[in-house]
């Protein structure tokens, strides 16, 4: 293991010690972080290793909630619902990968934007099972107090994030992971050298959605109400993405510091220019990538005093 | 020719359309084992063509291609690279950002069954040194001459164990003295009992490496067999070779 794949997990460890120190609004803020690192950290599967640039993860964000929501008011435990969306998250975005990874660059990002319509439309329209446009009311899961809620949900979030980090690290160092890197360097090459390129996309595709569509359960156990508005929101979609890109792609400490990165500055900006806060947050992102190009990964000890030299 | 024991690979009747243009058309070509197969015609005659519907980059339209006594006509690229059959670039297809090592490794884990990561690099390593590369093993392959790419891409098609080798124009674009490294290095390969086909524009190579010519021209076979007859053929001449090559070659120079 690489030395910044070991000082992800210490980060992820220390994470956990978070309700030492805080209440239920930094319970609040950790699950949302432990959230968005996890949506990151699956985008980079399929778009840091894989090189496609997905714009699906809202639409297994969605099928997750709502795959959680429908089997929750069913009366199955929740611990159930996530194993079960997350199995049949990674089962159709494998089948689904298998037909959309044929398409290559802004072809293939427009038809995984589109699998989120087609997602949002049908609960849409699914009222019997899903409430439609009306959403879904979900039961409380235990009831048994505020901060004892909230710690549950920040574990359970954790959780899938430490299992996200560990699965994320295996497949990088795995033939699996230099199968993905191959692809995302030359596809037509890497036919040729007996590399099953449909398999390995799927694969990927199907990993970078089903620690998404487990958080998406979470999320809506957490929330105890999901509409299609909210749960298939683009913006699911988008964030990975630039978080990613803040990071630095391909790396996971990288892109999880990315994603904690984005966090603190949504909720910030949020707090402090509530009216401007997505104009200043843009701001913020584009100087961001102005001049960390590379994401934070290039912030390594001593790059400043190397760049002196050449000045 | 008809298909016998000996052969590795069989084309009956093999055709390639795109579109409006037909690229190949009805080409039978036994290859023997150990051949080394000289495929030459002027550009655009369907050598590459040839090439790609054997390894399933452009399936055939029509005909059968016949592998080791299998039908592959429809078969995907990365099945026939695992079948042992294996091919260089005449445009230079490396894994830019991966080393020299490592581009060889890919190669050898995707085509062999049970390979590690680790046993690859292994095999790599004297793939590498044996195309003489093993100098800048550690060297991101976007940053090799285009000679080294070119050797690096024999390196690659070796570490896949090819039964079947073709190579396309390995020797465009070389200088004299890389040719002839080129050519030594084939030399190599053919002794150890690779069947080869190589698609070449310099003549002095193939006849110098070449057991049997076979020449396309507009998607057809116009002539096949030993060097010396096919480039003394009035429609190879006409085609490709043109009358001053003829009248020098009769001459003997």
């Amino acid at each position: 293991m690489t030395r910044s794949n070991a000082a992800l997990l210490v980060l992820l460890v220390c994470l956990a010690a978070l309700p030492l120190f805080g209440g239920a609004y930094a319970l609040r803020l950790g699950t949302i972080a432990c959230m968005y690192a996890i949506l990151a950290l699956s985008w980079n599967v399929v778009g840091g290793l894989a090189g496609y640039p997905s714009f699906a993860t809202a639409a297994f964000f969605g099928f997750g909630a709502y795959a959680t929501g429908v089997l929750l008011n069913m009366g199955l435990p929740l611990s159930l619902t996530i194993l079960l969306s997350f199995v049949t998250s990674f089962l159709l975005a494998g089948l689904l990968g298998a037909v959309l990874l044929r398409l290559r660059g802004h072809y293939f990002a427009i038809a995984s934007l589109s699998l989120v319509e087609v997602l949002s439309e049908l609960v849409n329209n699914a009222t019997d099972l899903t409430g439609g446009g009306m959403g879904l009311n979900i039961p409380l899961a235990s009831g048994s107090g505020i901060m004892a809620d909230a710690m549950f949900f920040f574990y359970a979030m954790w959780g899938i994030l430490l299992a996200t980090a560990v699965t994320v690290i295996a497949v990088s160092m795995s033939k699996l992971g230099f199968g993905l890197s191959c692809i995302r360097q030359n596809e037509t090459a890497s036919g040729m050298v007996g590399l099953n390129a449909t398999l390995y996309k799927s694969i990927a595709f199907g990993l970078s959605a089903c620690f998404v569509s487990a958080a998406g359960g979470i999320y809506a156990a957490w929330v105890h109400y999901i509409d299609p508005s909210d749960v298939f929101d683009v913006l699911y979609s988008v964030k990975p993405i630039v978080m990613a890109l803040m990071g630095g792609l391909g790396s996971p400490i990288g892109v999880v510091a990315g994603a904690f990165l984005y966090f603190g500055l949504e909720e910030v900006v949020w707090r402090n220019y509530i009216q401007i806060h997505s104009g200043v947050l843009g701001v913020l992102i584009v100087l961001l990538l102005l001049f960390l190009p590379h994401g934070l990964i290039s912030l390594r000890p001593g790059m400043f005093r190397r760049k002196a030299k050449h000045v | 020719m008809s298909e016998g024991a000996s052969e590795i690979l069989h084309l009956d009747n093999v055709s390639r359309r795109f579109g409006g243009l037909q690229a190949l058309r009805g080409v039978t070509l036994g290859i023997a084992r150990g051949e080394v197969l000289g495929l030459i015609g002027p550009n655009g005659a369907g050598k590459t063509t040839l090439v790609n519907t054997i390894c399933g980059v452009t399936p055939a339209s029509g005909g059968t291609v016949t592998f080791l006594g299998k039908n592959i006509t429809r078969i995907k690229t990365y099945q026939a690279a695992r079948l042992g059959l294996s091919r260089t670039f005449q445009i230079v297809q490396p894994f830019a950002e991966f080393s020299a090592l490592d581009n060889v490794a890919a190669a050898a884990l995707f085509s062999q069954p049970g390979e590690s990561l680790t046993s690859a690099r292994e095999a790599a390593r004297a793939h590498l040194a044996f195309v003489g590369l093993e100098a800048q093993a550690t060297q991101p392959a976007a940053t090799l001459t285009l000679a080294m790419r070119k050797r690096l891409e024999l390196a690659k098609a070796l570490a896949m164990k090819p039964k079947l080798l073709f190579l396309d124009e390995v020797n465009a674009g070389l200088n004299s003295a890389e040719v002839a490294r080129a050519t030594k290095l084939i030399h190599e390969l053919a002794a150890g009992g690779i069947t080869i086909v190589m698609i070449e524009h310099l003549m002095k190579v193939v006849l110098n490496v070449c057991t049997r010519i076979a020449v396309l021209h507009n998607g057809q076979l116009i002539a096949d067999g030993a060097p010396r007859d096919v480039i003394k053929n009035p429609a190879v001449v006409d085609a490709y070779l043109g009358q001053q090559y003829a009248q020098r070659n009769a001459a003997g120079v």
